[in-house]
């Protein structure tokens, strides 16, 4: 699989993406720094990596969701290549209006840094096919804005129509309904404030995340 | 006339953008400084909620809907807050 890691100033799980990405497909991604504008041809699956992009000036990921390289990842998503946004990666799509809703500052004001559990809502998507529907699974979380907003409609529609990916299985950050990661309309684009690529190797304290990345691989290659 | 001769045509116009959550979105900022000027003793603060303004300087051409423009794709986002625009010619 050919694989894609955007990276603008100020990520910082750039690199912890490109090597879950690199052990798990074989092969390391392309690193695309957010000036380009092109992707590299045939890109089969984009990440947006975790980090403060742009310092999170103005907001969380808008100044990301505005940068050249961004412009042609909505156009790759557009024509349904599978697009995954890891924290900020999240912010970042939610700015783009490929996701809807927003991540607000956390309720409780403090950022939140640790592992949380997580229930595994629908396992039917091209990002979660690794697991089993109603898993728990244990994925860090390290963030300042991760409260999931969305308006009553979203949120129905958003569960209805079984787009609510993955669901916090404690309180962490006062997000809406517990919504941890959600899908796209096409389900091709996946946003999630958990790190998944901090939990690959047994070092790691949990292998939860690997799962994501084989579970990708056998659906996308 | 400035020092470099040069008539000040266009340096003159602000426009104020004043981005604020919209009602029934929770701001936990504001409650934060609501909860600390409680602490502080203040009594009859029914309620906080913390925006941003943000100070263009810009060329007296720019018409209101560049200005509206600015604010739908960038300055503010929609989903979550409101806008509002004030323009005022002097410096």
């Amino acid at each position: 699989m050919k694989t894609a890691v955007i990276v603008f100033p100020g990520s910082n799980c750039d690199r912890d993406l490109a090597v879950a990405l690199e052990q798990v497909t074989g092969r390391a991604p392309a690193m695309v720094w957010h000036k380009d504008s092109e992707l590299p041809d045939g890109t089969e699956f984009i990440g947006l990596p975790g980090g403060f992009s742009y310092g999170d000036y103005l907001r969380s990921g808008a100044m990301a969701a505005r940068s050249p390289i961004v412009r042609a990842v909505v156009e790759a998503a557009n024509r349904g290549v599978p697009v995954l946004g890891v924290c900020n990666g999240f912010q970042v799509l939610t700015e783009t209006g490929l996701l809807p809703g927003a991540l607000m500052r956390n309720a409780g004001l403090n950022f939140v840094s640790r592992p949380v559990a997580l229930t595994v809502e629908n396992s039917q998507t091209l990002f979660t096919s690794g697991y089993e529907q109603g898993q728990t699974i244990r994925i860090p979380v390290a963030h300042h804005d991760g409260n999931y907003q969305a308006d009553e409609a979203t949120l129905d529609r958003l569960e209805g129509q079984g787009r609510v990916a993955l669901r916090y299985a404690e309180q962490v950050n006062g997000s809406s309904r517990q919504i941890a990661g959600i899908l796209s309309d096409a389900g091709n684009v996946m946003g999630m404030m958990p790190h998944p690529e901090r939990a690959i190797e047994p070092a790691h304290g949990s292998t939860d995340g690997r799962r994501l990345f084989e579970g990708l691989l056998e659906t996308v290659a | 006339m400035p020092p470099n001769g040069k008539v000040a045509i266009g340096a003159a116009m602000k426009a104020r953008v004043f981005i604020t959550l919209k009602p029934g979105v929770l701001d936990p900022q504001g409650k934060a400084i609501h909860h600390a000027l409680e602490g502080l003793g203040f009594s009859g603060v029914n309620d906080v909620r913390a925006g941003k303004l943000i100070e263009l300087d810009v060329d007296p051409a720019t018409s209101d809907s560049d200005l509206e423009g600015m604010c739908r794709k960038l300055l503010a986002n929609t989903v979550i807050e409101n806008f509002r625009i004030e323009r005022s010619a002097e410096s």
